[in-house]
């Protein structure tokens, strides 16, 4: 029997596709803005909802805020006139002449205006010694912590209360105010957080059972109250504590409270570094003949700290913002130096309270944020270094 | 030959230099320094508190106070009523806000961080974007202008906002105030038998789903219990309840609930900042939750609803618990802050008037801290309790 041309189903097939077919682009929906809209914003009725919703409220917020801090805003004058509503004007927005006439006052408080270079040059120090520190191309590194930890706070010290002997007039600490105070506070307390911090997270962590119990029990009672309790403490029970004559002033007993409250914060931060710290790092040390010291210093410290350099930062960020809270304490930092503007009767108008608060927010958040934009890149270079 | 093992002695090391004694020195001479400074910490105290005259102890407990406080959840008078009553008055002053605060910035926490993490590009850039900026603005900024640029900037009492019977000016709000009449007892009663019910439903109903895998219609028959059911008798008793409406004078508003606009700052400030904390605890906790988990749902058929509640939310609760306690935590502490706009909490009451008026900062600082204290190792020890009973089950 012969086969058939036809039989088999193969020879009914017309047509064989011998070449590959060139992919078709996507369907124009999926792709490109539309695509991405449609994904992103427009995905499901729900979703259709919210976008719309948040983009007026964004538009909303948006015309408020340009609308107050610029087009509604009064840029020049002399005293509450500027500011005050007319019916010509009955909304006026930001008030910014108060701004301009505060901005020396919400710098150096009451610093006396002859001195006031030297606190333009502190500032210099100090953000050469934060350049020194955290520019990693930056040479001589090394010396670096030496000068940031060591050099500029004994420096400092000396140029902003000044020195007799080579000339510099002395200034009472009553006369500081404004950004000088929130930054003195807030670099004391990032100063000395961290020496104490490590000191007290290696005593948590010692074999000796009443360093340990020492340890434990400050850190505890301090992470257990409120800083403004601790405030109250430093500045109305530490004058009591010491003999009448020692009493410190008011701006060093609220450093003390900062720096205090601070470490116990760092030293859990600390803690949880050295916890992260293999066993086996403490054992080799140990076993090639190094004592407690040179083990800590020369092999666990420096991993430890690596590791917890965001979280370092990250307290540092609470830190910052918590400096505001010496306000309540009756020290003049930046927010009291506007809350004492904000309420002289020369500057009486309806806005100025809130442009006082905008420029206090900006000055916050720059910093925090800048530092907050810092830890990231920081997790970022170290998650990299463990890809490898 | 024999080859003589040479004599081997224990390496003798010096006493000063064998760790033992060397801890042992170290610890005595910190206990000594320790004991020393607190030693002349209290010499100098009671030098100095006898110079200047104050008194010492508890004894200003009972003492007339003499002040007023603006907002008393309990009795309390500037006449008759002693500093340890003002002491009551502001301790309820910070638990209820704090309560207050926790029960919001929960509910705002949970919406900002699932917002974060929604498919929505413009929700979670918006979410995003509300963490940011709330994070890095202090919280005592944000107090302030809550307080002074907000509320303060209200109308005064001649042009309060009205709306049916509620007064909105820059000295609070005012509202109606319920006043029971005989019969709302059996309301309440029926309203709390209702909510035992609906548990006692709820229970049953999980036990039977269990055994059978039927599903019973829970959340309507609880709306009936604990809704519906009072309703009704509300309105069998012949509606019970009266307002009492606040009415606007010359000079004041008499009548009715106020509450007071420092209140009002504290609260909303609290809860705005530290519901961005506790989104980032959100997310951080849903995050953690591995995709293979919602992967595995889906393929077992549950939609994404209950995949969320029944599988996703329940093992990020695990991750998000402890860190959320220590946000609830922030929050009481950060009450504190009330002293700096004038709300009525224990700190202000206590290290602020009470302190001016008695001078006895050791005694009043002290009792402040003791009750921060408690409540914080109290959370500790039952967070302690938590982890230990809720730490995954290692093979």
């Amino acid at each position: 029997m012969t086969m058939a041309e036809g039989d088999l189903a193969v020879t009914r097939v017309r047509f064989i596709q011998r070449t590959p077919i060139a992919p078709q682009p996507p369907p124009a929906a999926t792709t490109g803005a539309i695509g991405w809209l449609r994904g992103n914003l427009f995905s499901s009725p729900l979703n259709i909802v919210l976008t719309i919703l948040i983009l007026a409220l964004l538009g909303w917020i948006a015309h408020a805020m340009i609308q107050f801090l610029i087009t509604d805003a009064s840029w020049t004058g002399i005293d509450r006139e500027a500011c005050t509503n007319t019916p010509q004007r009955p909304d006026v927005g930001a008030c910014w002449p108060f701004v301009w006439e505060r901005a020396s006052y919400f710098i150096y408080g009451s610093y006396p205006i002859p001195e006031r270079w030297r606190v333009d040059v502190f500032f210099a120090l100090l953000a050469v010694g934060v350049v020194w520190l955290l520019w990693l191309e930056a040479p001589r590194r090394d010396l670096g912590s030496f000068y940031f930890f060591i050099v500029m706070p004994v420096l400092s010290f000396i140029l902003l209360t000044g020195m007799e002997s080579i000339g510099l007039r002395h200034v009472d600490t009553n006369l500081w105010g404004g950004m000088l105070v929130t930054i003195v506070v807030a670099s004391v307390g990032i100063v000395a957080s961290l020496p104490i911090g490590i000191l007290l997270a290696l005593g948590r962590r010692s074999q000796m059972p009443i360093v340990k119990t020492f340890s434990v029990m400050f850190i505890e009672f301090v992470r257990g109250v409120p800083l403004v309790t601790v405030l109250f403490m430093a500045s109305v029970m530490l004058p009591l504590f010491v003999p009448e004559h020692l009493s410190p002033d008011k701006l060093l007993r609220a450093l003390i409270g900062i720096a205090l409250f601070a470490s116990a914060y760092m030293a859990e931060v600390v803690r949880a570094g050295l916890a992260a710290i293999p066993k086996g790092q403490y054992e080799g040390a140990m076993a090639v003949g190094l004592g407690y010291w040179q083990m800590m210093r020369l092999i666990i410290l420096p991993q430890a700290l690596k590791i917890t350099i965001p979280n370092i930062v990250n307290t540092y960020i609470g830190l910052f913002k918590d400096t505001t809270l010496v306000y309540i304490v009756g020290i003049f930092d930046l927010l009291r130096t506007i809350e004492v503007a904000r309420i002289d009767p020369k500057w009486a108008a309806p806005t100025v309270s809130s442009t006082g608060y905008a420029v206090a927010a900006i000055f916050y958040f720059i910093f925090c944020y800048g530092m907050s934009r810092y830890a990231r890149a920081t997790e970022a270079r170290l998650a990299q270094a463990e890809k490898r | 030959m024999t080859i003589e093992a040479p004599e081997r002695e224990a390496a003798r090391v010096a006493f000063y230099n064998d760790p033992k004694v060397r801890s042992v020195v170290y610890q005595v001479a910190l206990t000594a320094i320790v004991l020393l400074l607190a030693y002349m910490a209290i010499s100098n105290m009671f030098e100095n508190l006898r110079r200047a005259n104050i008194a010492t102890g508890l004894g200003f407990w009972e003492n007339t106070a003499g002040f007023d406080i603006s907002q008393t959840l309990i009795e309390y008078s500037s006449s008759a009523s002693t500093y340890g009553r003002a002491f009551w008055v502001g301790l309820l002053n910070t638990l209820l806000v704090a309560v207050l605060g926790i029960f919001f910035t929960t509910i705002l926490g949970f919406a900002i961080g699932i917002a974060r993490l929604s498919s929505n590009w413009l929700l979670a850039k918006f979410a995003t974007g509300y963490v940011e900026t709330i994070r890095n603005i202090p919280l005592l900024l944000q107090l302030l202008f809550w307080y002074n640029a907000v509320l303060k900037a209200l109308p005064d009492l001649r042009d309060s906002v009205t709306f049916g019977g509620v007064f909105l000016n820059n000295r609070g709000l005012f509202m109606p105030e319920p006043i029971a009449k005989p019969g709302l007892t059996i309301v309440l009663m029926t309203l709390g038998t209702g909510i035992i019910g609906a548990v006692a439903y709820r229970i049953w109903a999980r036990r039977r789903q269990m055994e059978t895998g039927k599903q019973a219609p829970v959340l309507w028959v609880s709306l009936a219990l604990v809704v519906g059911l009072p309703l009704v008798v509300f309105a069998a008793a012949g509606f019970p309840l009266e307002f009492d409406y606040p009415e606007k004078g010359r000079f004041n508003i008499r009548g009715g609930v106020e509450i007071i606009p420092e209140f009002v700052a504290l609260l909303v400030g609290l809860v705005v900042y530290t519901a961005a904390f506790i989104a980032e605890v959100v997310r951080a906790g849903i995050l953690s939750v591995s995709r293979g988990q919602t992967e595995a749902a889906y393929s077992l058929g549950l939609r994404p609803q209950p995949t969320l509640r029944l599988i996703v939310i329940p093992q990020a609760m695990r991750v998000i618990i402890p860190p959320l306690t220590s946000q609830y935590l922030n929050l009481v502490k950060n009450s504190s802050l009330a002293v700096a706009i004038g709300y009525p909490d224990l700190v202000q009451i206590f290290t602020g008037t009470v302190l001016n008026q008695t001078g006895q900062a050791v005694e009043v600082v002290a009792i402040t801290m003791a009750v921060y204290l408690t409540i914080s190792l109290a959370t500790s020890l039952a967070m302690n309790i938590y982890n230990s009973r809720m730490s995954l089950a290692e093979r």
